[in-house]
């Protein structure tokens, strides 16, 4: 379960202190699937990096079942995230220095998984990538890095996934390729999602969806 | 940490960013190289002498003295006991060693030369190679053999005869090896060989010559030369008379050559440093490339150590390869090593590969690169996993904690222990660090001097290449600062060794200075002088004035007896001190035993100053004759400390067999490289007038035939007296010098292709951001010429930036070395070093057009598209 309790950041810029998250409270189920949306500057990205425990909040406070992330230091972070976290980002933040496979592989083997270049090798297959295991990032295109991503982000079947805008650098066609994989292995592994977004139409696929507008929880509605 | 995972990533990165790294593997690979060349040099040096200690000496054991063995009753002892022992197992010859006038019959040319006499049978191990060959025994027959260079410099034949002193010697053959000697030795007289037995028709070894006398022992195989010497050793200290072995030879010259490597090695080591800063950079650019990929595994779950120790490994691996590379290329460099050092060594040196040599060359190597690479690496734990979300607007701040502390202590300590490995000497090694890290530190201050100079005073006037070109020097992330240390120190070593020669050299130059005397007659016998005046004025030089030379030895000093303390071998300030615990100031032996050339004179001279007391003057009544009248004298200061005295201490003479009382009123500083008659004990008139002594005069002759002409007049009417032609001398010191200079500039070569090396990444790191702006401005409108003059201006200020550096930080050096080194006056080498700056800057603009080959090669298009 990932709850959210008046939460609230910070940023230093220019010497100036800004606010950027205003007490953002919600509590998410496992298995569920929310949507933040919002325009541009209205705080999605950075309540999604709290949530993931990428950053520590300024106020308040996330559980991920039930463990403070900002009581936890950097490394204790980077290991909660290894164990339960997946991420599908919008520039898809592949290791360019990898291969498609050996970005797949990344997280197994973080986590010491002992056949991660088959698990690796059988999640390309299921994103239609069999054959592009060997290709370097800037051999693929933009929707073959996102399938990639998207196979990373499951492929230690993590309990929660989190994708900041997997479709904005994406034509219509292939958009929709990644949200079907997204959602079909939602569904397939039980994982929770939570998707950051300004694209109304994918929101709309979620079952839960927070609008944001200037740092402040605007609405929550559940579909 | 899961370390499969750490490694697995490692070389997966590795392979995809080979070319990055390889300006890490780049950078060590010339440091390691010089490393291993020079160390490993040096341990086939020491191989070598070991094989042929016993052909160095020729013998098992030899006794040696500046005045005749068998003057030595105790020698004299020893020889006949050996005899008596052994009979016919053990053989003796005796040798002599002087320099003394040789002219060709016939043609009249004449040379100083270092004559050797040897005795039927020597060397007993080894062999002299002559050519043509087998023709060493000739010796005994009468006949000369010598150095090839005095039948070039007498347009001599083999078969000529050659006169020394007295004697006339067919010339018998030329010398081709003489295991032991270097051939340096030659620069100050070529070698002349003759029989032990014709000396005495010579004529030459009268009163007053400086001869070195010898006698070499062949004993049986079980008979233990070195436990044998070390039981005549105290009680021969006492007669002046050193014992020698096999084994001191092998130890000496290994001792010798050894520090030489080391020391050679340091400026090896100073590339290797330099490659450091290489790595270092390197990292840095590598890591702050790699930012999002390490913020992607960081979000993934990758901890700070993982990501530590994924590029920590690769740090090492490229260093190892690095230093892979650098050990066979300084493998093929020690072949090198004897053709830059062949007039120093004394043996023929066999090349083979030092497995010692090599492990400490790649372990140096490898060490450097981690530790050099630990600072930026440290940068890692500043990466945030945030900033695979949004690109992070202030860069992460340098925290200096704990690990930092610890890291850049882990580099000071580094360098110290390399240094002190290197050289052998903790202290010296502290000593060198400190150099190169305040050598470093004035560069890099200078540097950041620059780039501020380049942003706030280029006028806006100028053009708008020029100020392109300038304002690159401090563009965000530029590498000005890593580029004009790596370069500048390269050339500041280069520069210093100019600046340094230029002021060694510059006194030594007699034909610079028209006044300056260059011909020295020495040895002239009292009732010689008349002889020699009317040679010298019949060339129309009327002025000369003779010198008095005596000489004589120390007997006591402060009533302490010299023969006691060289029974002793040690001597202390304090008469109370022991070897073993005393920290009192210690005597130096060759002091106390030397034979002093004393003169006498009321006036200190030219190149003489006192520095303590008073200088005795013209009134002096005391005789010296007896402890109660001692005859005041003044020392020079260098030689006082060795005997560990000063103002007010005595000192008795052994002048002749006659006691001299003296006592020291003055101490005096001497520029012992302007050649003029200076001494280290002067004494009043009145003291040594009618003591035995031989005389030296001074002639200023421009003209060479001239020159040679009063050579050879005197060599025919006073065979004993030497004429030292000090132009020679000048220029045997300056091919002395500029081996030894060519040597370390070798060395310091390869500080200046790590710097290349370094400008070459430096280049590289911001090779997209070039290309890119490259592009831009050819898209709009700039032509290839102006984008590659706008490269010139940058790479020509970056050249001229090193440059300057350089030379203002390498005369400060030079300034320093000749104050406290040299102590000699210093002056800047000017055309040298504008020479250097210039081809500093030359190099640094090609080098660096060439590696910007892809700014002006890029299509526009291709590169927009990819921004796009």
């Amino acid at each position: 379960m990932l709850v959210a309790e008046s939460l609230g950041h910070d940023y230093l810029s220019g010497g100036q202190r800004l606010t950027v998250l205003k007490d953002i409270t919600f509590a998410l189920e496992p298995g569920g699937f929310l949507a933040i949306v919002g325009p541009s500057g209205s705080g999605k990205t950075t309540l999604l990096g709290l949530l993931a425990g990428l950053d520590r909040p300024t106020r308040g406070r996330v559980l991920l079942d039930g463990v403070d992330l900002g009581a936890l230091d950097e490394d204790a972070r980077a290991i909660v995230r290894r164990d339960r976290v997946g991420f599908i980002f919008q520039s898809f933040q592949l290791i360019p220095t990898l291969t498609a496979r050996e970005n797949v592989q990344v997280p197994l083997e973080l986590a010491g998984s002992p056949d991660a270049a088959a698990v690796a090798d059988d999640l390309l297959a299921r994103v239609g990538l069999a054959r592009r295991g060997h290709h370097y990032p800037t051999q693929l295109s933009g929707g073959e890095q996102q399938r990639v991503a998207v196979a990373r982000a499951f492929s230690t079947r993590p309990r929660i996934l989190f994708a900041d805008e997997p479709t904005g650098n994406l034509d219509g066609a292939n958009g929709h390729t990644v949200v079907d994989l997204m959602t079909s292995l939602n569904e397939e592994f039980g994982t929770t999602l939570v998707l950051v977004t300004h694209d109304l139409q994918l929101a709309a696929l979620a079952k839960r969806t927070i609008r944001l507008a200037d740092g402040a929880m605007v609405s929550d509605t559940t579909r | 940490m899961s370390a499969r995972f750490v490694w697995q990533m490692a070389v997966r990165e590795a392979r995809a960013a080979r070319r990055r790294l390889l300006l890490l593997t780049a950078s060590v690979t010339a440091g390691t190289g010089a490393l291993v060349a020079v160390n490993s040099f040096a341990d086939n040096l020491t191989a070598s002498v070991a094989e042929q200690a016993q052909a160095l000496l020729g013998a098992d054991l030899s006794f040696r003295s500046r005045a005749p063995l068998d003057s030595s009753a105790r020698v004299s002892t020893i020889l006949d006991s050996l005899r008596t022992a052994l009979g016919d197992r053990a053989a003796v010859a005796h040798s002599a060693s002087f320099t003394a006038m040789a002219y060709l019959e016939g043609s009249g040319g004449t040379r100083l030369v270092q004559v050797r006499t040897v005795d039927p049978g020597w060397p007993y191990y080894g062999a002299i190679e002559t050519a043509p060959a087998g023709t060493w025994p000739r010796l005994q027959d009468g006949a000369v053999i010598v150095d090839p260079s005095l039948l070039a410099a007498l347009d001599a034949r083999i078969g000529d005869t050659l006169a020394l002193g007295e004697a006339r010697y067919p010339i018998a053959a030329t010398v081709v090896n003489v295991p032991g000697d270097v051939g340096l030795q030659e620069a100050f007289g070529a070698r002349v060989y003759i029989a032990t037995a014709t000396v005495p028709s010579t004529g030459l070894l009268g009163f007053g010559a400086r001869v070195r006398y010898e006698t070499f022992v062949k004993l049986p195989a079980e008979v233990d030369a070195q436990s044998l010497a070390e039981g005549f050793r105290p009680t021969l200290r006492e007669d002046r008379v050193g014992v020698r072995t096999v084994a001191d030879d092998r130890d000496d010259l290994t001792d010798g050559l050894t520090r030489l490597a080391n020391y050679l090695g340091l400026v090896a080591l100073a590339a290797l440093l330099l490659g450091g800063l290489g790595v270092a950079s390197a990292v840095q650019v590598f890591i702050r490339q790699r930012l999002d990929s390490i913020a992607v595994l960081r979000c993934l779950g990758a901890t700070t150590r993982q990501v530590f120790a994924i590029h920590l490994i690769q740090a090492l691996a490229m260093g190892l390869l690095g230093s892979v590379i650098g050990a066979a290329l300084g493998i093929g460099l020690q072949m090198v090593m004897p053709l830059v050092l062949a007039d120093f060594l004394p043996v023929d040196v066999v090349i083979r590969p030092s497995w010692r040599a090599i492990a400490l060359g790649v372990g140096l190597g490898v060490w450097t690169a981690g530790v050099f690479s630990l600072l930026p690496l440290l940068g890692i734990r500043e990466a945030s996993p945030l900033a695979t979300l949004r690109r992070l607007a202030d860069p992460p701040r340098v925290r200096w904690d704990g690990p930092r502390l610890v890291a850049v202590l882990l580099l000071v300590t580094s360098v110290v222990a390399l240094a002190a490995v290197q050289v052998g000497s903790l202290v010296q090694g502290a000593w060198f660090a400190a150099g190169v890290g305040m050598a470093l530190a004035a560069l890099w201050a200078a540097s950041l001097l620059t780039v501020r100079a380049a942003r706030r005073f280029t006028p806006a006037r100028w053009s708008y290449l020029v100020r392109q070109g300038l304002a690159n020097l401090h563009r965000p992330g530029n590498q000005t600062v890593t580029v004009v240390v790596a370069l500048g120190f390269g050339a500041f070593l280069l520069v210093t060794l100019f600046a340094a020669q230029h002021n060694l050299l510059r006194d030594f130059r007699v034909d610079s200075d028209e006044e300056r005397p260059n011909l020295v007659f020495i040895d002239i016998q009292t009732d010689q002088r008349a002889t020699v005046r009317e040679a010298l004025a019949t060339e129309g030089i009327t002025n000369a004035t003779f010198v008095p030379i005596v000489p004589m030895r120390v007997l006591e000093v402060d009533g302490r007896r010299v023969s006691d303390i060289l029974g002793r071998g040690r001597v202390y300030e304090d008469t109370t001190a022991t070897p073993e615990g005393e920290d009192a100031r210690e005597g130096s032996m060759w002091a106390f035993r030397r034979e002093y050339r004393s003169t006498y004179r009321a006036a200190l001279g030219g190149s003489e100053r006192v520095t303590l007391g008073r200088f005795y003057g013209d009134t002096v009544t005391a005789t010296g004759r007896t402890a109660e009248d001692p005859a005041p004298i003044s020392m020079e200061a260098g030689v006082a400390g060795e005997l560990i005295v000063g103002v007010g201490d005595r000192i008795t003479w052994d002048v002749q067999g006659v006691p001299v009382y003296t006592v020291v009123t003055s101490l005096r500083e001497v520029e012992w490289a302007r050649f003029e008659p200076n001494f280290f004990v002067l004494f009043p008139p009145g003291v040594l007038d009618r003591a035995p002594q031989t005389w030296v005069t001074l002639a200023r002759v421009t003209d060479p035939t001239v020159r040679g002409r009063l050579q050879r007049v005197l060599a025919e009417r006073a065979a004993n007296v030497t004429s030292v032609d000090l132009g020679q001398v000048q220029r045997a010191l300056e091919q002395v010098l500029d081996r030894v200079i060519l040597a370390i500039r070798f060395m310091a070569l390869f500080s200046l292709a790590t710097g290349a090396v370094v400008l070459v990444g430096a280049i590289a790191t911001s090779r997209w951001q070039r290309i890119r702006e490259g592009t831009l401005l050819r898209t709009l409108g700039a032509s290839r010429r102006q984008v590659l003059r706008i490269l010139g201006v940058e790479y020509a200020a970056l050249g001229v930036a090193a440059a300057l550096v350089a030379t203002v930080l390498a005369g400060g050096a030079g300034w320093a070395l000749s104050k406290w080194v040299f102590e000699t006056r210093f002056t800047l080498p000017l055309v040298p070093m504008t020479g250097l700056a210039l081809g500093l800057a030359t190099l640094t603009t090609v080098v660096g057009l060439w590696s910007s080959q892809d700014v002006l090669d890029r299509p526009p298009l291709e590169v927009l598209s990819r921004e796009g």
